[in-house]
């Protein structure tokens, strides 16, 4: 087990250095932040002092390096819109988004699973059908329109919830969290709904997939001949069968929601790494976006191990390493 | 004569399609005696394993029970909702199936599997039936028990995972067994094993077994009496003995003389020309009657039902005797 954790974290090793190359070579290609930094007015001489200063006038390969070193540590430079260090904005930002991405998540799980079970095991029943309608609706909405809907009702309408920002936060150490006022919770639920509506419909479709097709096994109607409560074949033994499946998904759509929640931040002005990623487009913040880039893919990478964790606790014939067939 | 632990009455199942309603079983009546094992065969399709899916109450929807009845010990089990139903398998009538690499669930021990099955249905705590569970594993001859308690499916050949399955068929102790094809999916040499295991068990627990093969030989290795099914129906019924040497039925006579006699050497073994119909163009009358060396008119108009033969009972017009001559 140990060493396969350890062969995961090598094997990781070329997809970083892979992202590292991409997000570097932006520095190079996506806009010129010299010519941001400095402004209308500049001369000659003040211009090639701020490149000596970045070091923009040595190799392609020193430079890299440099910044591949540099980004080891923890270290990717200045902002050059904001002049501070990018390491402290993403720290800022970070809890915000994560907290986000966890509560949409927990949102999609929490009702995304039963909603599939229920639809697998009850195929036929008009509320099935509902939910299946429904799941339509949240997988071809898109996100934004999603989040200006909400607003629209529960913010303008109905006056229920805010409809920006993270309301009332409380700073445990370096994190700073919205979970523990009332204000802070309120603001958390219609992003946290809007950017888990998606994963919540795929979760539902994926679950009642995987159950219509464990449902068929014989291992299941093995389980119904020994007499087992239905409680125990539904839930014990066809669940159980699906998780394999939806552990990889839910997995790789956490990843998705914490890189992708730039859509959902920028409607509801939520202050965390997505908005900030935007922010930096705008004004060429290299230094912000590479390591937002990286940031993002090392969480790719802890994700899929985990998922991989996760895959050896679930099913036993990974685990002998001689898996003999069968289902 | 003792009461049969079950005993069933006339039972039809039916296929509600959408060209019509396809029938699966019809008239099937037959009994099975304390102890007994009594063996089912007939060709793929001709309702074996519905006879044995509907006695345990798990037909596949949209199948239905359309007629008849089904009693264990004298009591009415066709009829019972779900939940009752569901007390009754496992609990009084085990079920084996056909494949052992896919009924076992890969995710839980065996131990875990015949524990739960125990729990379900016994009134005994899970300390108990982890002790019994490593029993029942010595019982179908798995050795080194208590250390393969906690091994998972995958970790067992497909014989071992067999002797797994009828542990749990048999570890609540039904009155029935229901075994649907046990050894097909099985090696020879391994099949023997599994059979002569499930006799001796039920010959000690005092088990009646419905034992569901289209395997003649498993038939005259183990039953009692067997019973020859086709398109939904039973053509002969009798003691394994005289259904084998001396067939009253056509058909069965056609299905002897297709298998390889071990004494002699035969150019050509003897086969039965044409297949048997579909159930959606059961021919009218005795649905043989198209592949029947001995068919004669009133075949092709009149349904037999079951009728003495002497030894056996068979659905053939060939042993009728009309109500004068009785």
């Amino acid at each position: 087990m140990f060493a396969f954790v350890i062969s995961r974290i090598l094997q990781s090793i070329p997809v970083l250095l892979a992202v590292a190359l991409i997000s570097f070579a932006m520095f190079a290609y996506v806009g010129d932040p010299i010519a941001i930094m400095l402004g209308q007015d500049f001369t000659e001489a003040q211009r090639a002092a701020l490149v000596a200063d970045l070091g923009l006038d040595q190799p392609f390969w020193v430079q890299f390096t440099r910044f591949a070193l540099h980004a080891a540590q923890g270290e990717f430079g200045l902002s050059y819109r904001l002049s501070r260090p990018v390491a402290d904005l993403i720290a800022e930002r970070a809890p915000a988004t994560l907290e986000l991405a966890f509560c949409a998540a927990a949102v999609a799980l929490a009702i995304g699973v039963p909603m599939g079970v229920y639809t697998g095991l009850y195929r036929h029943s008009w509320l099935s059908r509902a939910f299946l309608t429904f799941s339509l609706i949240g997988v071809s909405l898109p996100t934004f329109l999603i989040g200006i809907l909400l607003i629209l009702v529960f913010s303008v309408w109905l006056g229920w919830l805010p409809s920006f920002g993270r309301g009332d936060t409380v700073t445990i150490g370096w994190w700073s969290t919205g979970l523990l006022t009332w204000s802070g919770i309120k603001a958390l639920i219609l992003p946290s709904v809007t950017l888990g509506l998606f994963q919540l419909t795929l979760i539902m479709r994926l679950v009642r997939a995987e159950m219509l097709e464990v449902l068929r096994t014989d291992y299941i109607k093995f389980a119904r001949a020994r007499g087992l409560t239905n409680r125990a074949v539904h839930f014990g033994h066809a669940l159980k069968n699906t998780l394999v499946p939806v552990i990889t998904v839910v997995g790789l759509q956490l990843g998705a929601i914490i890189a992708f929640a730039i859509v959902t931040e920028t409607v509801f002005q939520w202050p965390g790494m997505g908005l900030l990623f935007i922010q930096s487009v705008g004004s060429a913040d290299i230094p912000v976006m590479a390591a937002y880039l990286l940031l993002i893919a090392c969480l790719f990478v802890v994700i899929n191990l985990i998922v991989d964790l996760l895959y050896y606790a679930v099913d036993p014939r990974l685990r002998t390493g001689r898996g003999r067939g069968g289902h | 004569m003792p009461n049969p632990i079950l005993e069933v009455r006339d039972l039809r199942v039916e296929f509600p399609t959408r060209r019509g309603t396809l029938v699966a079983l019809d008239s099937v009546s037959f009994a099975i005696q304390p102890g007994e094992v009594l063996g089912v065969v007939g060709e793929s399709g001709a309702g074996k394993s519905m006879t044995g899916a509907a006695i345990i109450g798990l037909l596949e929807p949209p199948g239905r029970i359309a007629g008849g009845q089904i009693l264990l010990e004298g009591r009415r089990i066709d009829n019972l909702r779900y939940e009752q139903m569901r007390r009754i398998r496992g609990r009084e009538i085990g079920a084996i199936f056909q494949d052992p690499l896919t009924t076992l669930n890969p995710l839980y021990t065996v131990g875990d599997q015949l524990a739960e099955t125990m729990l379900t249905h016994l009134p005994i705590r899970p300390a108990e039936a982890k002790r019994r569970a490593i029993e029942w594993l010595e019982l179908v001859g798995i050795p080194a028990a208590a250390q393969r308690v906690d091994s998972y499916p995958h970790e067992f050949s497909g014989g071992m995972r067999q002797r797994v399955v009828i542990a749990l068929a048999l570890c609540a102790e039904p009155k029935l067994i229901v075994a649907d094809e046990p050894t097909t999916a099985l090696d020879v040499s391994i099949q023997a094993q599994i059979i002569a295991l499930l006799k001796r068990l039920a010959r000690e627990k005092g088990t009646a077994m419905m034992l569901v093969t289209h395997d003649m030989g498993v038939i005259a290795e183990t039953a009692d009496r067997v019973a020859v099914m086709y398109a939904g129906r039973i053509a002969e019924i009798g003691p394994v003995r005289d259904v084998v040497k001396a067939p009253r039925h056509p058909y069965t006579a056609g299905l002897m003389a297709s298998i390889p006699p071990l004494d002699r050497r035969v150019e050509r073994l003897a086969q039965i020309d044409g297949a048997m119909p579909r159930l959606s163009a059961i021919p009218q009358g005795c649905a043989y009657h198209p592949r029947c060396p001995k068919v004669f008119s009133r075949c092709a108009v009149d349904r037999p039902e079951l009728m003495d033969a002497g030894t056996t009972d068979a659905a053939c017009w060939l042993h009728y005797k009309s109500p004068a001559h009785a």
